[in-house]
């Protein structure tokens, strides 16, 4: 085991008291920043599922021949925004609207003669959700002479992308707050540590240590104690979720990917700080 | 082996330590810095350690430069020259002999040797007895000689002591002076900064270098005061 692990390893020991502490400052600033994901991530999946919902509604006038629709159809999925488009009869809209609207079974089911146009249902790709991608795919379907009316919500969307706007601005503005502070958590705690320590760094410096040397502890005690930080900061947060998925409303849980990237953000954080602090300290002194 | 040209060491609050300070320390050589306190004793040793650098002049130590060694290279010069201090600056969380190998521990020299090596110094500074024993297990006295082994540890070719029987008893005193003379017998060099007439007088036969106000007042070698 090298000097930097062994003496990394040794502070946790000889210190446990400061070492917790230390921990406890970066589980609680990686908290933060973890219940902002778990919000965020959340949020995230509430509008993916609105933004499934929206399509694409071309209404075909009578005569409109199988054939023609056909056609539309094949085109109409070329298009690099559309996933799937589905061709409605006549016949399918009426009994759609029986299943879907049974109060007006008494309507529905005497008529004479079907007055629902057959329609095209256009679905979107995910990542051609946004307003001028939808406009694009309604002006190509109203080209078609047989398509009548082309519905898609304008409004409803424009508010559904504002929204998302406005929640990655947040997202991004508030994570890089949060993990700012945290980050001034940790290089603080690590500071403290350093502190506890400046005996033992004089001491290196004065029988001939490498500032690189002396550094390598306390980067490899930063990234430990971050890592230790990360972890605790993940268990409180699964907590939190568990305890408002019992008490409050349903939550999704964070991905593996953005857990697994928390807890190397607290490693991160903690090998940063202790690299800043250690290297102002060795100016310092 | 260590020599001082026209050194003036100045701060910015204090104004200067040191006034063009000129004199030279030959291998081997038993050397008394002595002056009273605040006459730049302390400086001077800082100075030879390149903790600090002068403000003008040169100060030369087994061929390093202060004016041509770097920040980044003093570590090289530290290996070469061995420093124990009035308050012994021990770590207190480890044991005496783990002490003495930290200072080959920062060299990167295998365990072992380390081991081997911190006990024979435990040995050489008669502590072997002690050599588990915590900071704060041992006595004033036996702290200085851990921290003398610890400074002896790496094989300097100087030994630099900053009042090193400031905090000690009369036994002690006479016990750690005899363990530098011994070191100096072996062959090298002890420059020993003490305000402490009585310990200057009782060795007629050594260099002595005395300090006042900043200035050289007194060079036993060069036999003239300024």
């Amino acid at each position: 085991m090298s000097y930097a692990t062994r003496e990394a390893l040794s502070a946790f020991r000889r210190s446990p008291l400061l070492t917790g502490l230390s921990a406890s400052m970066i589980a609680l600033a990686l908290y933060v920043v973890g219940l902002f994901s778990l919000a965020t991530f959340n949020l995230q999946e509430a509008l993916e599922t609105l933004e499934e919902r929206v399509e694409i509604v071309a209404y075909v006038l009578d005569g409109t021949t199988p054939d023609e629709m056909e056609l539309a159809r094949s085109e109409l999925t070329a298009l690099s925004e559309v996933l799937a488009v589905r061709t409605v009869s006549k016949a399918r809209a009426l009994e759609k609207a029986r299943a879907d609207l049974p109060e007006f079974q008494d309507v529905l089911g005497d008529l004479e003669w079907n007055p629902l146009p057959a329609s095209l249902e256009i679905q979107l790709q995910p990542g051609s959700r946004t307003p001028r991608a939808i406009q694009r795919v309604a002006e190509a379907t109203e080209r078609y002479d047989f398509v009548e009316d082309v519905l898609y919500g304008r409004e409803w969307v424009d508010k559904l992308f504002t929204l998302r706007h406005i929640g990655a601005i947040t997202s991004i503005g508030l994570g890089a707050a949060f993990a700012a502070v945290a980050a001034l958590i940790i290089g603080t705690a690590v500071r403290i540590a350093i502190y506890a320590r400046r005996e033992e760094i004089h001491v290196m410096r004065l029988v001939g240590a490498r500032d690189g040397f002396i550094r390598q502890p306390f980067l490899l005690e930063g990234m430990l104690t971050g890592l230790v930080g990360g972890i605790l900061a993940t268990a409180i947060v699964f907590l939190t979720y568990l305890a408002i998925q019992s008490f409050l409303f349903d939550l999704e849980w964070l991905p593996r990917s953005w857990v697994a990237l928390g807890i190397g953000a607290g490693g991160l954080f903690g090998l940063l700080a202790s690299g800043f602090a250690i290297g102002r300290h060795l100016r310092e002194v | 082996m260590i020599r001082f040209r026209d050194v003036t060491k100045e701060f910015p609050r204090r104004g200067a330590a040191l006034k063009d300070v000129s004199f030279h320390v030959p291998k081997g050589q038993f050397t008394f810095l002595t002056g009273h306190s605040g006459a730049g004793k302390t400086t001077a040793l800082r100075l030879v350690h390149m903790a600090d650098r002068p403000t003008h002049g040169e100060v030369l130590v087994s061929g390093f430069s202060s004016l041509r060694t770097s920040d980044r290279d003093v570590w090289k010069l530290r290996r070469r020259v061995g420093f124990v201090f009035q308050d012994f600056r021990l770590l207190p969380a480890r044991t005496a002999v783990e002490n003495v190998g930290f200072a080959l521990e920062v060299t990167g020299t295998p365990r072992k040797e380390i081991r081997e090596k911190a006990h024979r110094l435990l040995g050489q500074v008669g502590l072997s007895h002690q050599a588990g024993a915590l900071v704060h297990q041992l006595s004033g006295g036996e702290q200085q000689r851990v921290a003398i082994a610890r400074a002896l540890v790496a094989d300097p070719l100087v030994l630099l002591a900053d009042e090193p029987t400031g905090n000690l008893d009369e036994r002690a005193t006479r016990g750690i002076i005899d363990l530098f003379r011994e070191i100096n017998a072996m062959g090298m060099a002890v420059v020993l900064a003490t305000h402490d007439l009585e310990l200057v007088r009782a060795s007629p036969e050594t260099h002595v270098l005395e300090l006042d106000h900043g200035r050289l007042a007194f060079d036993s070698h060069a036999q003239e005061v300024a």
